[in-house]
């Protein structure tokens, strides 16, 4: 009896041992939401945002089915890790701290970290100054998470959150006097929702290089290097016919 | 100056513990030192009355006294540091009164959370501790005619103190170790520093194992003073040779 | 009445999960007790040693952190193991971690410590001369085992392994942070959509009272049971 219950606690944790073949034919993404306008649900439920649109893009073009599975920031890696799904595409910064335990893509689009306050603030400017012994908030794990801490982690308080939601909860609730994330999610999140009145603080942040890196990219497992390629060159081929600009348009208007 | 160079030595061409993040550690100890010690003072200055309260023959004291603790020691620490850090945000108002520089910040509603859970168990460990009194000592003190007040204070409360000694430190070690939880709601404890160094080196062994070995020191710490108070203040129970 | 604002289900699904995950590291835990407090009681100086160390490092450490350790760490260390084997043998298996199991390991193997403790002091309570009855009967050592050391060890064991048991079942809270939708993460997740934290986060908590309340019952009834013949208590 005591035997079979060992077994099969053991059995629990050992579960799916399934085969998988190398040259995917099915590729399954992992991805954050909500991050508008990157990934988002509209009111009826359906999954969208750039990043989807152009995953779904590009395994059209590679000529395989494709399938996104939600998780949240702070465990996206370990559930690539886990084989829960093939590849992340979820607005993630390439840079060399992520490129010790991921390969990525070429990347597919740069994106403005910026800073996001309450209407009424006195903000006018983000710098060592004005923010001294402020509460910002980021989510935990970021690259704005990585530039808030460098930059203010010992003049502010840097607040983490697992999900983008419990930030913006402690927002409304005047827990935090500013925040940093991806431009176009807190415009979409913040300036143009009903969730009370904010405004952009200072310039847009793409600068130091070594956090903010040459962009977004798609997240493989290191030993996936020829599904990586594959996606390189299918991104290559949507970037000359056009496909790429139109989504892009779709989004964030004209370049 | 020569420690600082052999520290740099040591920690030259190691990405993961560089010295900020050795500073978030290290803040992360202070913080959870202060979250734990505070609760627990508070905890058990609370603690005291409501056990003699909890032995009342008055059942109007004694029930929602008893309903307090059941409620506390039943439910999860981490839903009622949920229901306090959540639910004060929705208390109409509350921003415009003088709690709310206090109750902004994490750390208040944490200590909160902390001290009326610490207090709900420390209560029980005293209670039964009174309860345990030996019925000599207390027909002893009442020979001597002693009043109710006076043999409480003087008979009832130390010896019962004494004995709750070893159940309390492991009260003790529960809150260090509850208290992980509060990197929950954005505090940067001891865990917290782990779970930031891990989601940005994706580096779970060094993240969290380095925790615990803090953590491991701390319970440590808090065991030999307790086995130090508990020589002290029982050696009179030890056999004597 | 009470609105939940459509959450109802997954918040009655969620306390299954708690449940489920209590009871399977309930089980996990028992079996590593029995197997420590043997090898405590072992006359194999390593064995002792092994489980001294066990019981001495998993109660000092935070079951939070030890379960991020295991979540985030277990995962990486198995695919180490398993891409090795890929790489020299071309064998592709893979295990995976999900959080539940993660969950049930960690809080078995915490709770694994604690039992342990209570196994030993049990075990050790019992009377010695009715062992040797029993062998005197001609028993052999199993039977012996399981007709009297065991049933007389629970005697013993019960209001320690009662207290674990409550207190294993407030632990099961914490898998919530590392993403397993328990009843407590249904309800956070709620009040933070809906604005109403009280809302969930109270029935949630009546949930806990009850089931610690049925708990308390029904350990008072196996207490009775196993008490038969002592007569009084």
């Amino acid at each position: 009896m005591k035997k079979l219950l060992t077994v099969s606690i053991l059995g629990l944790a050992l579960a799916a041992g399934t085969t998988q073949a190398r040259d995917y034919d099915h590729v399954r993404f992992g991805v954050d939401v909500p991050y508008e306008p990157m990934e988002y649900r509209t009111p009826e439920g359906e999954l969208t945002g750039f990043d989807i649109e152009l995953g779904n893009a590009l395994c059209a073009e590679m000529g395989v089915t494709c399938e996104w599975i939600e998780q949240e920031w702070d465990g996206i890696v370990p559930g690539l890790m886990a084989r829960n799904y093939d590849a992340i595409m979820s607005s993630m910064t390439i840079n060399d701290e992520r490129r010790q335990s991921l390969l990525f893509s070429d990347p597919y689009i740069t994106m403005p970290g910026a800073w996001f306050a309450p209407a009424g603030s006195d903000l006018e400017e983000a710098n060592e100054e004005t923010l001294a012994g402020l509460s910002i908030g980021v989510q935990r794990g970021t690259t704005y998470d990585s530039y808030a801490t460098d930059a203010f982690g010992s003049t502010a308080n840097v607040n983490r959150y697992s999900t983008a939601d419990d930030m913006m909860l402690d927002m409304e609730a005047q827990r935090l006097d500013i925040v940093f994330l991806e431009f176009a999610v807190g415009q979409s999140t913040l300036l143009d929702s009903d969730a009370g009145d904010f405004k952009v603080v200072g310039e847009m942040v793409t600068e130091p290089a070594e956090i903010f890196g040459e962009g977004f990219g798609i997240a493989f497992r290191q030993r996936d290097t020829a599904l990586a390629e594959r996606f390189n060159e299918a991104l290559a081929t949507l970037k000359e016919d056009g496909t790429y600009d139109e989504i892009y348009e779709r989004y964030f208007g004209e370049e | 100056m020569e420690l600082v160079n052999w520290f740099n030595e040591l920690l030259a061409g190691n990405l993961i513990f560089t010295p900020q993040t050795l500073g978030y550690y290290w803040n992360g100890v202070v913080t959870t030192t202060q979250l734990v010690f505070l609760s627990l003072l508070v905890g058990l200055v609370m603690a005291v009355p409501l056990s003699i309260l909890r032995g009342s023959k008055h059942r109007w004291i004694k029930l929602p006294i008893y309903a307090y603790t059941y409620v506390f020691r039943g439910t999860p620490l981490l839903i009622q540091l949920y229901i306090i850090y959540y639910g004060v945000v929705f208390v109409d108002g509350i921003q415009q009164t003088f709690l709310w520089p206090l109750l902004r910040e994490a750390f208040y509603p944490a200590l909160i959370a902390f001290t009326l859970n610490t207090a709900a168990y420390t209560t029980e460990i005293f209670h039964g501790a009174i309860k345990a009194t030996a019925r000599g000592e207390i027909e002893a003190a009442r020979a001597y005619g002693m009043s109710d007040r006076m043999m409480m204070r003087r008979i009832i409360l130390p010896s019962a103190f004494r004995r709750a000694l070893p159940a309390y430190g492991n009260e003790v070690i529960f809150m260090l170790h509850a208290s992980a939880i509060a990197s929950v709601v954005t505090l940067m404890d001891i865990t917290g520093a782990a779970r930031f160094v891990y989601a940005r080196y994706y580096a779970p062994f060094e993240a969290f194992l380095f925790a615990a070995a803090i953590y491991l020191c701390l319970t440590f710490a808090i065991l030999y003073f307790f086995r130090f108070l508990e020589r002290r203040l029982l050696a009179h129970l030890r056999p004597q040779n | 009445m009470l609105d939940l604002h459509g959450y109802g289900p997954r918040l009655l699904e969620g306390a299954g999960v708690t449940i489920q995950l209590a009871v399977l590291s309930l089980m996990l835990a028992i079996v590593l007790g029995l197997l420590t407090a043997s090898a405590k009681m072992s006359r194999s100086w390593l064995l002792h040693k092994i489980a001294t160390l066990y019981t001495t490092v998993i109660r000092g450490v935070p079951d939070l952190v030890l379960m991020l350790l295991l979540f985030f760490g277990g995962q990486m260390a198995l695919n180490v193991l398993t891409d090795i084997l890929y790489d020299r043998s071309g064998i592709d298996i893979f295990i995976n971690l999900n959080a539940f199991a993660a969950g049930v390991i960690t809080i078995g193997f915490i709770f694994g410590a604690y039992m342990g403790e209570t196994f030993r002091g049990a075990f050790m309570a019992v009377d010695h001369g009715q062992i040797e009855a029993g062998k005197a009967y001609g028993m052999s050592d199993w039977l012996v085992f399981r007709r009297i050391r065991f049933p007389l060890m629970m005697r013993h064991a019960l209001p320690g392994l009662s207290n674990n048991w409550m207190v294993l079942l407030k632990t099961t809270a914490l898998v919530s942070v590392i993403g397993l939708s328990d009843m407590v993460r249904v309800a956070a997740e709620a009040s933070r959509a809906t604005h109403e934290p009280f809302t969930f986060l109270l029935p949630v908590a009546a949930i806990y009272l009850l089931i610690a309340s049925v708990s308390e019952w029904m350990f008072a009834r196996l207490h009775k049971r196993y008490n038969v013949g002592f007569g009084g208590h």
